[in-house]
């Protein structure tokens, strides 16, 4: 039956080509307004910067990516590491990590006191943890900055009750840019743990506590591993933001505790060096581009071993 | 220890589960409590007051921001359900073809990679566009809005879609039914949670963004968030806790609906 097979065929081509203009619009908006202008910040990592922001086009140098690492010193020309770049990308990998682990912390407890909560409760202890999440950054991080103020609440608190005379200046410290982005960022840790826990079959816990085993045993042998996806996925969904962190350290941070994200605004503002904001901004991409990469081969691996 | 010992209890975990929750809130609960305050301070209890309502609402900023950011918010996230439901219509229930996790990796890319670099991006390629053509208007904004408005408006329709079976799209078609009629008749009203939900996640999404807004607005075009942002950096009185506790009471209607309208039936 050659006919009916060519027939089949041939539909099944419109299918797909049917499929393809379905999600063209789609493809099209993300592609104008999200990819491609990516490109467009590669090219202008290469290009000489202008006297008032903007580049000279077409003039091509390595000028911008070497200042990401180096600076030229402006007398002899002679090339050193540019301290201040380094410092503040050592300080969004450390503050990131920092926040992650932090987030871990409380967040792997949190899931799991939800995850075995009786069933119909559940729904209502993740409705409290969405909330936050969906609430504006930008209103958590200006609540966050009026507890930690001066004069804010906890100081107030802490010379209340006599523990500290002075006000503890926490706004515009390191401190202060971990404490908002754990406090921003902890329902992304929250989530994907509850939901890979939600999944456990608590019997292989009973199991182990039946072969012997001490609670810290089950929960190290048999618990961890079994979230472990979730885990992972909640560390990478807490420090990719937290490396590209802008609002919470700008608002927090200040001008001495700058993280990547504020580095590169400066470069677009004040610092009027677009090829250098560019740089930066494919340095950070780059980083992130490994942290997904690390979170694909981790699930992948981990996938094989358990199936 | 044979007795009342629970397999699922860790000890210590409740409590610091609880103490997560309180810590949640807290920062919230405080920055509502002091937009009620009389007095001009943010930290001092002076005494119950609407006035900063009041102000707020008088304020011509910031009644001119809010309807911005809701006139962006509501075009982005409709543009973006609308892309999003045709996109999720020709990536669910197939069988593998060509490009599909191309397609994957496309709608979902706007979340891979960070606000701010998105922000820059869109900054350089916009400011170029304006010197060619000239126009500056909300144009950039709303586009700017409806990309990354896709991927969340494209998670729960492309869910709600995988859990529906084409068995009475089939039997529409078989009983004569056009596409369109099948689409209008059949699929939509099944697929309608997953693409409301679609819709107030986008919105959302929109309403909130800072950074990308930030960047991408000419002179004059500010949104509430960028409004605020500006107005934190400087000096801060109750009239920002009033606004933020409006925006608040926004989210949470929205949120509740939206979990009001996935919640798994019995």
């Amino acid at each position: 039956m050659p006919r009916a097979a060519e027939f089949a065929t041939a539909a099944a081509r419109r299918d797909i080509r049917d499929r393809w203009l379905l999600s063209a619009p789609a493809l099209l908006i993300i592609f104008f307004a999200a990819i491609g202008p990516l490109f467009i910040v590669l090219l202008y990592s290469f290009m000489v910067k202008g006297d008032y922001g903007d580049v000279k086009f077409w003039q091509f140098t390595s000028d911008a990516w070497i200042s990401v690492l180096f600076e030229r010193d402006l007398f002899d020309d002679t090339v050193s590491f540019a301290d201040a770049h380094l410092s503040v990308l050592w300080r969004s990998v450390k503050l990131s990590a920092a926040t992650t682990l932090l987030c871990l912390v409380f967040g792997f407890p949190t899931a799991y006191f939800i995850a075995t909560r009786p069933e119909r409760q559940r729904d209502v202890w993740i409705l409290l943890v969405t909330i936050p999440f969906w609430t504006n950054l930008l209103i958590r991080t200006f609540a966050v900055q009026e507890l930690i103020r001066n004069e804010g609440i906890v100081n107030s608190f802490l010379q209340w009750i006599g523990l500290i005379d002075q006000p503890i200046q926490m706004m515009f410290t390191e401190f202060a840019v971990m404490v908002g982005m754990v406090y921003v960022f902890l329902p992304l840790m929250v989530l994907p743990i509850y939901a890979s826990m939600e999944k456990l079959d608590f019997r292989l816990v009973e199991a182990g506590y039946d072969l012997y085993a001490g609670r810290l045993q089950v929960l190290r042998r048999v618990i961890l591993p079994l979230v472990r996806p979730g885990i992972v996925a909640g560390s990478i969904l807490v420090f990719i933001p937290a490396l590209g962190a802008y609002v919470t350290p700008r608002l927090l941070g200040g001008g001495k505790s700058l993280m990547l994200g504020t580095l590169i605004e400066l470069q677009f503002g004040q610092g009027r060096n677009w090829p250098l904001g560019a740089a930066l901004s494919i340095t950070l991409m780059a980083i992130v581009m490994a942290a997904l990469l690390f979170y694909v081969r981790t699930v992948s691996r981990g996938g094989n071993r358990n199936g | 220890m044979a007795k009342g010992f629970s397999v699922i209890r860790m000890p210590g975990f409740g409590f610091v589960a609880i103490a997560c929750f309180l810590v949640l809130y807290l920062p919230i609960a405080t920055l509502v409590v002091y937009a009620f305050n009389a007095g001009t301070s943010i930290a001092i209890w002076q005494g119950f007051s609407l006035r900063w309502f009041v102000s707020a609402w008088n304020n011509e900023r910031v009644i001119e921001t809010a309807l911005r950011s809701l006139n962006i918010a509501v075009v982005a996230a409709t543009l973006a359900t609308v892309v999003a439901t045709m996109a999720a219509l020709a990536t669910t229930r197939t069988a593998p073809y060509r490009g599909l996790t191309f397609k994957y990796a496309f709608i979902n890319q706007p979340l891979m990679v960070p606000e701010i670099v998105t922000a820059v991006a869109l900054l350089i390629f916009f400011s170029r566009i304006k010197v060619w053509t000239g126009y500056s208007g909300l144009g950039y904004l709303i586009a700017a809005h409806t990309a990354f408005c896709i991927p969340f408006a494209y998670m729960p329709i492309r869910a709600r879609l995988e859990s529906m079976d084409l068995t009475l799209e089939r039997a529409a078609a078989d009983l004569y039914a056009a596409p369109w009629a099948v689409f209008r008749r059949v699929t939509f009203p099944l697929l309608w949670p997953g693409i409301l939900s679609g819709f107030m996640l986008a919105f959302v999404i929109s309403l909130d963004d800072v950074v990308i807004t930030e960047f991408v607005k000419s002179g004059g075009q500010d949104t509430l968030p960028t409004y605020m942002l500006g107005q934190i950096k400087r000096q801060v009185t109750p009239e920002i806790n009033a606004i933020s506790t409006v925006f608040l009471v926004i989210s949470v209607i929205i949120v509740t609906g939206f979990f009001l309208v996935n919640r798994k039936r019995p």
